[in-house]
């Protein structure tokens, strides 16, 4: 039987580029200890497998593909890697016993299972290709299924939707449990605490000192530098200005701290 | 070329994602391992609406997408949520569900 | 042959049912009357049996037996059977007995019983009881008979354990009850065989039958017949529920377990003659059973002190001499029915005088503590002296004649077997004019041993006067029946004669004999009470054969080791086999359940992974099962 469709060389070309790229891509994002780098990782994967959907005649799923899968979905996991800790790793051994051999034996075997059995379904179906079911365009044929065959499933999905969207803003409100304290009960715990140190809420940046900027530490009142007046991410990458240039000469910084 | 091929490519990303959910102990990267699984399925969908000649799985992907949307929405809430309590990502740390 | 149907004998048991009825269901409310009620029932009834009897007398001989169809009890294919009644002359008699003592015994109750609340429902059990007796004499197949049966057994536990709230009585209905029982399976069974090999169970068709059957399967009903005769007429080996039937009020007593319940089992062999003499064998089990209880009874009556259980005694060993008289063909059936006649009124006499003697002494049933009663309860010495009279058979008395004839027939029988049963009547004799002799003794003629809180004094009218008829009855009855051989006569019809007769011995020299034994037992009990101290206590320093009597030749032993124990082992050990075996297995599946439980409890770690691994293990597997389906 003549086939209707045959795959043209540039269409294999593509795939034979890409489709190890994206398996290199996967393989990585289950390896690296970062778990940023797995997001960016997955992120490649996905726009990978937008490009195969247009190739593949998918035009309105690509697009899709890249605006909500990897545009929205995949910013959001980014965003809450950020909340929940940019710099959390696994180290990669395992503390459950047993259960990384068990895990890749199960998966090979599945995997192996499912390739023979699609290799299977596909036996004596000749691919018929998308020409005419994309005749009025690949949106308008989606559409023409979508609101009469499909439209019930439609209406659900909208309402898990919904549904989704609440439940994410449930689970997110954060509800105190004890009444929030006033300023009076906030400066008298302040007082309260182990050293009148903090007494007066921790100094800002520039504070004692005398450069404002962002970079310069404040001084202690005995001429160091205080450590907390700087941002963490500033230390971290040594942009910190020495405040020996803005020091005061023979001042009296001695100080008798009292209870 | 068949289009066979984009159906191992499919299976392998499946199995690749499946070793991920069990292997990895950050909550976030398991459910990126999902999102995996969840984007080699609708490939082969997609590959199996071209064989078929109709839009009818193309459709079915289309639901998967948006299914897939609110279930990473609730399921980082809730990570969001443990991990407020706990200060811990690691789903080894909830085990309470031992006999 | 064609019987003559008469619609008047439904009378007979309807009204003492009426009565048992009524008294039942009105309750409190009849208290006041009920027993003026049942008596009246049961005296029409007797009204009635004598009308039957005057137009029976009228009739010739072949045209003498009257039948009534109720209704069509049971048509079942090939099985039919009718709700019928027949009155022949055997019946008469029965009806007769049933209905006269039983009026009397019901004018006594009036008084004896006049302090109890519950008279009213000891009316309605007797009525019950009347009812349910005259069904049975008057049942034309051995089915209706058996509906009888059961309703005198019924009756017997109602009234035996009338006072339930001793436990003891309730424990002596209940043995009754059980021993009738093994009993009436021997009726079914004989039913089951009569139908299942001839076809019929009444009496006719059965009569008709045995003249062509098998002797095999005569001799197997007649064996049945035996055992329900021998559970219902306290014969061995099912007499161990007489001696405690005496727990039961006196009149209880007097009427069913000395006049009419107990004779029931005499009946049924009488009116089964048929079955019998066709089967020699199963007529030969029939007189060693009777030879054997009337010794039994008369040992166990020596060495009784409760004055009730040395008469119950009494009614074991004459019913013993009435079973083997009824064992011994056609020459003894008419003389069993005599004894049984006569029977029924010194016995029943006799027991209505221990009741007034025991109302008198303040309810003191041993005898030990009587004595001397002669003088304060003159009435009740005469009456129960002249039914002791007739029932040791001294002439002229009822039961020189009756126990005379069954002496001689017995004698009679031929061979070996004549010479044995006939040594062993006369022997009896010897022992029951001892016994009965003691109990007279050490009653009324002996001196007094009680003392001062005992009033003795002579009961009221109402017990008197059917003490009195009575024992006009124990006087003249013998004679009456004896005369011209009139009762032989009345039932002839009813009997095949065959055979000629032996005759050992003249009848002179029998009665001699039989005089000369009664005269050596009297002798014996005058010495021995009469002419020496009498204990108020029962001594202890006794024979062993005393002791072993004392406890009724150890009757309740054998049964306990025999059967009871047994029984129990059974029981027990099907109630380990319930508790560990079946309850085990089912226990043991929980535990299993349990056992697996807990090992599978393990694989629950509680971590989220490897719940993972499963599901990708299960995953994996429904693939590889679609992978294998669609090869």
């Amino acid at each position: 039987m003549q086939p209707l469709l045959t795959i043209q060389g540039p269409e294999a070309a593509l795939f034979w580029f890409l489709a190890p790229l994206s398996v290199a891509a996967a393989l990585g994002m289950l390896l690296v200890k970062k778990a940023v780098h797995s997001a960016l990782l997955l992120a490649w994967v996905m726009i990978t497998l937008a490009i195969f959907y247009i190739a593949q005649e998918a035009v309105f799923l690509g697009v899709v593909q890249v605006i909500v899968y990897t545009g929205a979905v995949m910013m959001l996991f980014l965003f809450i890697l950020m909340l929940v800790g940019v710099d959390s790793s696994d180290s990669l051994t395992e503390t459950i016993a047993g259960l990384r051999p068990i895990a890749i034996t199960a998966a090979v075997g599945l995997g192996g299972l499912l390739v023979s059995l699609l290799g299977r379904a596909t036996l004596g179906r000749e691919p018929i290709g998308l020409e005419i079911a994309n005749n009025a365009g690949n949106v308008q044929g989606l559409a023409q299924l979508l609101f009469s065959k499909y439209v019930f499933p439609f209406e659900v999905v909208s309402a898990l939707l919904i549904t989704a969207a609440l439940g994410a803003m449930v689970l997110a409100h954060h509800q105190r449990t004890n009444p929030r304290p006033s300023q009076r009960e906030q400066a008298i715990n302040r007082f309260r605490s182990g050293s009148l140190a903090g007494a007066a809420g921790l100094p800002g940046p520039g504070v004692f000192a005398r450069h404002n900027a962002v970079d310069v530490p404040a001084l202690l009142p005995d001429g160091t530098p205080a450590p907390s007046s700087i941002s963490a991410t500033l230390k971290a990458r040594g942009d910190v200005l020495d405040s020996g240039q803005f020091q005061l000469d023979n001042v009296d910084t001695t100080v008798v701290e009292e209870k | 070329m068949s289009l066979d091929n984009y159906l191992y490519l499919s299976a392998i990303l499946f199995t690749i994602g499946a070793v991920g959910v069990v292997v990895r102990r950050n909550a976030i990267v398991v459910f990126m391992c999902v999102e995996l699984m969840l984007n080699a399925a609708n490939l082969t969908l997609v590959t199996f609406s071209r064989i078929n000649g109709t839009l009818d799985a193309q459709v079915i992907a289309f639901f998967t997408m948006v299914v897939a949307a609110c279930e990473v929405v609730v399921g980082l809430a809730i990570i969001v949520t443990i991990y407020r309590s706990r200060r811990s990502a690691s789903i080894d740390d909830a085990s309470l569900l031992k006999r | 042959m064609t019987m003559v149907t008469n619609n008047g004998l439904v009378y007979l048991i309807a009204l003492p049912l009426f009565g048992a009825i009524a008294l039942l269901l009105l309750g409190r409310r009849a208290d006041k009357w009920g027993h003026l009620l049942a008596t009246a029932m049961s005296a029409g009834s007797f009204a009635v049996g004598l009308f039957q009897l005057s137009e029976m007398l009228g009739r010739a001989a072949e045209s003498r037996p009257v039948t009534q169809k109720l209704f069509t009890w049971i048509s079942v294919g090939s099985f039919n059977v009718d709700a019928s009644l027949l009155l022949d002359q055997l019946s008469i008699c029965f009806v007769l007995l049933i209905t006269g003592v039983g009026t009397l015994i019901h004018i006594y109750s009036i008084s004896y019983m006049s302090h109890d609340p519950d008279r009213r429902r000891f009316f309605a059990y007797l009525n019950l009881f009347i009812a349910a007796m005259l069904l049975l004499v008057l049942g034309d197949s051995y089915l209706n008979l058996y509906v009888g049966w059961e309703g005198v057994g019924l009756a017997s536990y109602l009234l035996i354990g009338f006072w339930n709230q001793k436990p003891a009585y309730a424990t002596a209905s209940k043995k009754a009850f059980i021993m009738n029982r093994i009993g009436d399976m021997g009726l079914s069974f004989a039913i089951m065989i009569a139908f299942a090999s001839l076809g019929t169970v009444s009496f006719s068709g059965v009569k008709e039958h045995s003249h062509h059957a098998s002797e095999a399967t005569m001799t197997a009903i007649g064996i049945m017949l035996l055992v329900a005769a021998v559970g219902k007429s306290a014969q061995f080996p099912l007499q161990a529920w007489l001696g405690d039937a005496m727990a039961g009020p006196t009149p209880v007593s007097a009427l069913i377990h000395a006049a009419t319940m107990v004779t029931a089992g005499v009946y049924l062999i009488v009116r089964s003659n048929f079955v019998f003499d066709a089967a020699p064998n199963a007529q030969l089990l029939v007189v060693i059973v009777g030879a054997i209880t009337l010794m039994f009874g008369a040992l166990v009556g020596t060495a009784k002190d409760d004055i009730k259980k040395a008469l119950a005694a009494s009614t074991m060993s004459q019913i013993g001499y009435m079973i083997l008289a009824s064992g011994l063909g056609p020459a003894g059936y008419a003389f069993a029915i005599m004894h049984l006649l006569t029977h029924g009124f010194f016995k029943a006499g006799m027991f209505l005088g221990a009741g007034s003697v025991m109302h008198g002494m303040n309810d003191e049933v041993n005898m030990r503590r009587y004595g001397g009663l002669r003088k304060f309860m003159p009435i009740t010495f005469i009456t129960f002296g002249l039914g002791y009279l007739a029932i040791i058979g001294v002439p002229p008395f009822a039961g020189f004649y009756s126990k005379d004839m069954i002496i001689e027939t017995a004698l009679n029988a031929g061979g070996a077997k004549g010479i044995i049963l006939g040594s062993v009547t006369l022997l009896g004799a010897a022992i029951t004019a001892f016994y009965m002799t003691r109990v007279m003794i050490l009653t009324f003629t002996s001196p007094k041993r009680w003392d001062d809180n005992q009033h003795p004094h002579e009961s009221p009218i109402l017990m008197w006067l059917p003490m009195v008829i009575l024992s006009i009855g124990s006087v003249i009855s013998g004679f009456l029946l004896y005369r011209g051989e009139a009762l032989k006569h009345w039932l002839e019809p009813l009997f095949e004669e065959h055979g000629e007769h032996t005759e050992l011995l003249p009848p002179i020299v029998v009665s001699g004999l039989a005089l000369l034994m009664v005269a050596i037992g009297v002798a014996f009990a005058v010495i021995k009470y009469q002419l020496s101290e009498v204990d108020a206590v029962a001594p202890e320093n006794v024979t062993e054969f005393t002791r072993v009597a004392r406890r009724d030749l150890l009757q309740d032993d054998i049964n306990e080791a025999l059967f009871m124990r047994p029984g129990q082992a059974i029981t027990s050990a099907l109630v380990k086999i319930d508790q560990n075996v079946i309850d085990g297995a089912v226990h043991g599946i929980g535990k299993m359940a349990l056992g697996s439980g807990s090992f599978l409890r393990k694989s629950q770690t509680g971590f989220v992974r490897s719940y993972a691994v499963l599901i990708l293990i299960g995953a994996a597997a429904l693939i590889a099962a679609i992978w294998v389906v669609t090869t």
